[in-house]
């Protein structure tokens, strides 16, 4: 076991827990977060999605050995339903969603590829969500949202 | 409300309320537990708290209930699996109450407070409860016994009384009032649901048949939603477990020291041949499952994946049924002046969940809670009361969200997972699969077809004949309330599957059922004297053959409907494109059912369909060719009309099929909430495009093979998909039917009309995988339509 510290949308967090621990567990059962989700543990479908010191990361495959010290933020460190973030706000107008069990990792992929890349081509959005996976296929309503942040972020 | 502990808020969220529901509005709480300690914990009057009965559901009281605050509380036994079924059915109650939303409160499938509806399956969720019994009939029952209060209150008759947000006031005097609060807040109607209870008229609708928000949307995107992985239970461990590594392998011994040394305080057990670890924490789980050494003995071989249409063709333990026999098939294709024959194919599939299934158990003192996305609580309650040897009535099963489902994937498996492991530990046991027992070891698959068509042709180029002929393998199913066998926890600890009754002489149908789309929308259904089916056709034979299968099936969205309506929508064309005709045009010429045929020409006007026969003229055998093709159903026979036009982009050197655009018809009745529908029919649609053109279950002579999103193919958000055009067609007067699994049902059939359209080759086998396609393209005339006669 060992402690790491992290600062988790924008709180302080000490954890002891083994170093090769991906950072999914310490997010979801430790500091009990409800948005990063165990999807498959191989990084192939983004449920996990968490953004680490701006990027996005699949935090199933993440070890937390390799995360001390970091900036992390969840879904819900982007907005409240009360107060939305942006993005949020775009998902929650076009209604997309069905299960709901995938929008973090399709709204923080979004998300932090949109702040890195503001100008980004529709078919550069497209590549960017291209292994981020929605098995209730509610991909028009989600391209669609995305399409619109980017617009408004523009 | 300062004084509640972590459990009671935890009791409260479990108990479908959120904290700042109860905090905002307070309400009525109406439950069937703990009634006088509840209210104390919570702070709020004993008078606002009612016993309730699950299993009274001819009671009013058991759908609703009104507090003083005249807060109404709806419960249902019906599951929001994300298709919006929270929110159509508070509109619902909304509408015939006449509330605002946000003053009715949803308790959806607990076996605590909710009626037994049985299991959420087969699109059913509108017929049962959007008509008039159940929750309509309850919405009904309420509105008229409340108007007969005020009316007795108020001293005047019914018909002088109008209804407005909640509030009962006289029409010529509107100081005259009373509120449902002052009427009945806080007690019981005590009476039964009213057969003569009309519902509020279609044309009075103001909340019912309009987009409302899905409730619980915005707290889905800001990740304070909480599905069945975030239950968090005091004191809560975590398990895992381990399957066998081969399909039939058995457990010979399971050497526990193998985890002594491990952190967390691993405990291992086991039972017949279901294996599992508990853990203090996931990833401590995850590592001894890991590492835990089993041995296992192999089972027999499987049949071989390439062979598997052969195995089910001779498979001796078939079981036969006719769903209509006309008896003068044979004689009429003889007769036939053309006669078309095709074999049609569809491989397993998966519901592919996107998270792996979890669920949450805790089994103490001779009771038992378990957390669970089940569809079916009531069901699981009596099947997971067979797992742990306890009494049903001392398990109590709470619906909570999981991932997206589409039938019988790892939900009801796992229940029993953190039931066992829960039990063997005596503290909560939280489980949640790897993806590769998810897809190998835990869910029960879609199953796979073999179709035989034969059909006659007149000389006038009408179908006069069609004979069908399937085979298809099953193992298991629900595990409805005694079969926890049906899944595959409940096979490992030592309950046998549902087998197939084999039955080699079918007798003749007595009853019309097409509730497996058996039947094409082609032919007259007739049973006794009665036509029952869509079409025109008088000469039918349907015969169906059901075989063992080697792995563990269930109800697949759209299961079997998919994989006839696939090979019938096909084959129409086939023989469409024998006579030059015109897809659309020979589906209108052969229906009769008029809100089919509705359906099929709104279609067709959306998409601009270009009136032809297919294939297309001229087809160019290099690049990318286009083209469109058409299908359609009415769902289960009873259960929704759509139609569906696909145009298809086929690059001929790569085998890439690329959907540019899908418009989909369809006339489900009256529409509950017209952006739920869209949201219904876009999903169902890509998830069937998914479906046909890539997702296959794989296996070798021992095991699954498709475990992850690699060896399983299934499109992304990233993906290109086709622009999505919906025609939704009003049916007010009509029965509500269900919208969950109309477009799905024949994506593959209008996608394979349009590979035909375009490239002139017919393929029979799904999934249109570019390896298929180009193979089918190399090889032609072999995807050329059989025929005899002239």
């Amino acid at each position: 076991m060992s402690v790491f510290t992290l600062k988790v949308n924008g709180q302080s967090a000490r954890v002891d827990v083994d170093p090769t621990t991906p950072l999914l567990y310490v997010l979801s059962d430790d500091l009990q977060l409800n948005g990063p989700k165990f999807g498959c543990g191989l990084g192939q479908c983004g449920a996990c999605t968490a953004i680490v010191n701006g990027r996005a990361v699949r935090s199933c495959r993440t070890p937390m050995s390799t995360v001390n010290g970091a900036t992390v933020t969840t879904l819900e460190g982007l907005g409240t339903p009360e107060k939305p973030h942006p993005i949020q706000k775009a998902f929650i107008n076009e209604q997309a969603a069905q299960c709901g069990f995938c929008v973090n990792g399709v709204i923080l992929t979004a998300k932090a590829f949109l702040d890195q890349n503001p100008r980004a081509t529709e078919a550069q959005i497209q590549q960017a969500m291209s292994t981020v996976l929605c098995r209730c296929f509610t991909t028009t309503r989600m391209m669609k949202a995305i399409k619109r942040y980017a617009t408004e972020r523009a | 409300m300062k004084n509640m502990t972590e459990e009671a808020l935890a009791e409260l969220r479990r108990s479908g309320f959120s904290r700042r529901q109860f905090l905002k509005g307070s309400g009525a709480l109406v439950v069937a537990f703990s009634v006088a300690e509840f209210a104390d914990t919570l702070g709020v009057a004993p008078d606002r708290m009612l016993a309730q009965g699950g299993n009274t559901p001819q009671m009013l009281d058991a759908w609703i209930a009104i507090g003083n605050d005249g807060i109404v509380t709806v419960y249902t036994g019906r599951a929001d699996m994300g298709q919006g079924m929270s929110t159509v059915q508070v509109q619902l109650i909304a509408e015939e109450l006449s509330v605002p939303v946000n003053r009715v409160h949803l308790v959806q499938c607990d076996t605590g407070m909710t009626p037994d509806q049985g299991t959420s399956s087969g699109s059913q969720a509108h017929p049962v409860n959007f008509n008039h019994e159940n929750l309509a009939q309850a919405g009904a029952t309420a509105r008229q016994a409340l108007l007969g209060m005020a009316a007795m209150r108020l001293g005047v008759p019914v018909e002088q009384l109008t209804v407005a947000d909640g509030v009962v006031s006289v029409r010529s005097d509107g100081s005259k009032r009373a509120t449902y609060g002052e009427l009945i807040g806080g007690r019981r109607f005590n009476m039964n649901l009213q057969r003569d209870a009309t519902r509020k008229p279609h044309a009075e609708w103001t909340v019912l048949g309009t987009s409302v928000p899905r409730i619980e949307i915005p707290e889905i995107m800001t990740g304070r939603f909480e599905f069945v992985h975030n239950v968090r239970v005091p004191g809560m461990v975590h398990g895992r477990v381990v399957r066998p590594p081969t399909v039939g392998a058995t457990v010979a011994s399971v050497d526990q020291s193998s985890v002594s040394g491990l952190a967390g305080n691993v405990k291992v057990v086991v039972k017949k041949n279901w294996v599992g670890v508990v853990a203090d924490k996931p990833w401590q789980a995850i590592k001894a499952a890991e590492t835990l050494k089993v041995n296992w003995t192999p089972g027999p071989n499987l049949p071989s994946q390439r062979d598997f249409e052969r195995y089910m063709r001779n498979h001796p333990g078939r079981r036969d049924a006719y769903s209509v026999n006309s008896k003068d098939v044979d004689a009429k294709l003889a007769g036939a002046a053309r006669r078309v024959t095709a074999t049609y194919q569809h491989p397993y599939q998966m519901h592919g969940s996107m998270g792996s299934s979890c669920a949450v158990a805790d089994v103490k003192d001779g009771n038992a809670t378990i957390w669970s996305p089940t569809q079916a609580v009531y069901p699981l309650r009596s099947s997971s009361a067979m797992v742990l040897g306890m009494q049903p009535q001392n398990v109590r099963v709470i619906y909570v969200r999981g991932s997206g489902c589409y039938g019988l994937n790892g939900a009801d498996s796992v229940s029993y997972d953190a039931a066992i492991l829960s039990q063997a530990v005596g503290k909560p046991v939280r489980v949640q699969l790897s993806r590769k027992d998810e897809m190998a070891w835990g869910e029960n698959y879609g199953l796979p077809f073999v179709v035989d068509q034969r059909a006659g042709i007149d000389a006038a180029g009408n179908i006069v004949a069609w004979d069908y002929e399937t085979w298809s393998a099953t193992f298991g199913n629900r595990p409805g309330n005694n079969a926890p066998g049906n899944v595959a926890s409940g096979m490992l600890a030592g309950f046998p599957p549902a087998a197939v009754a084999a039955r080699a002489n079918a007798p003749d149908a007595a009853n019309w059922d097409n509730g497996n789309n058996a039947v094409p929308a082609y032919v007259m259904g007739r049973i006794g004297a009665k036509d029952n089916g869509t079409g025109t056709v008088a000469s039918e034979r349907v015969l169906t053959h059901t075989v063992p299968s080697p792995f563990l099936t269930g109800p697949l969205r759209s299961p079997a409907r998919l994989q006839n309506a696939f090979a019938q929508e096909c084959f129409f064309d086939e023989m469409a494109a024998q006579v030059k005709a015109d897809p659309v045009e020979y589906r209108l010429r052969h229906l009769s059912d008029p809100r089919l045929k509705t359906v099929v020409s709104a279609a067709a006007k959306q998409a601009n369909w270009e009136a032809r026969p297919s294939p297309k003229a001229a087809i160019s055998r290099t690049g990318v060719a286009s083209g469109r093709g058409i299908a359609c159903v009415l769902y289960e026979g009873d259960n929704g009309y759509v139609a569906l036009v696909a145009e298809v982009d086929v690059n001929q050197a790569t085998g890439v099929v690329q959907a540019r655009r899908i418009v989909v018809a369809q006339d489900v009745g009256p529409i509950s909430s017209p952006d739920g529908l869209r949201n219904q029919l876009e999903g169902g649609a890509l998830q069937g495009l998914s479906r046909a053109l890539g997702e296959e279950v794989t296996w070798d002579d021992q095991k699954i093979t498709s475990v992850d999103w690699v060896t399983y193919k299934t499109l992304y958000v990233g993906s290109n998909v086709p622009t999505i055009e919906s025609v939704l067609i009003d049916h007010p007067e009509g029965e509500a039917m269900g919208a969950g699994e109309t477009a799905i049902t024949i994506v593959a059939a209008a996608v394979g009309n349009a590979i035909f359209d375009a490239t002139g080759v017919r393929i029979r086998e799904l999934p249109f995988s570019p390896e298929r396609v180009r193979a089918a393209l190399a090889a032609g005339a072999a995807g050329r339509t059989q025929t005899a006669g002239l």
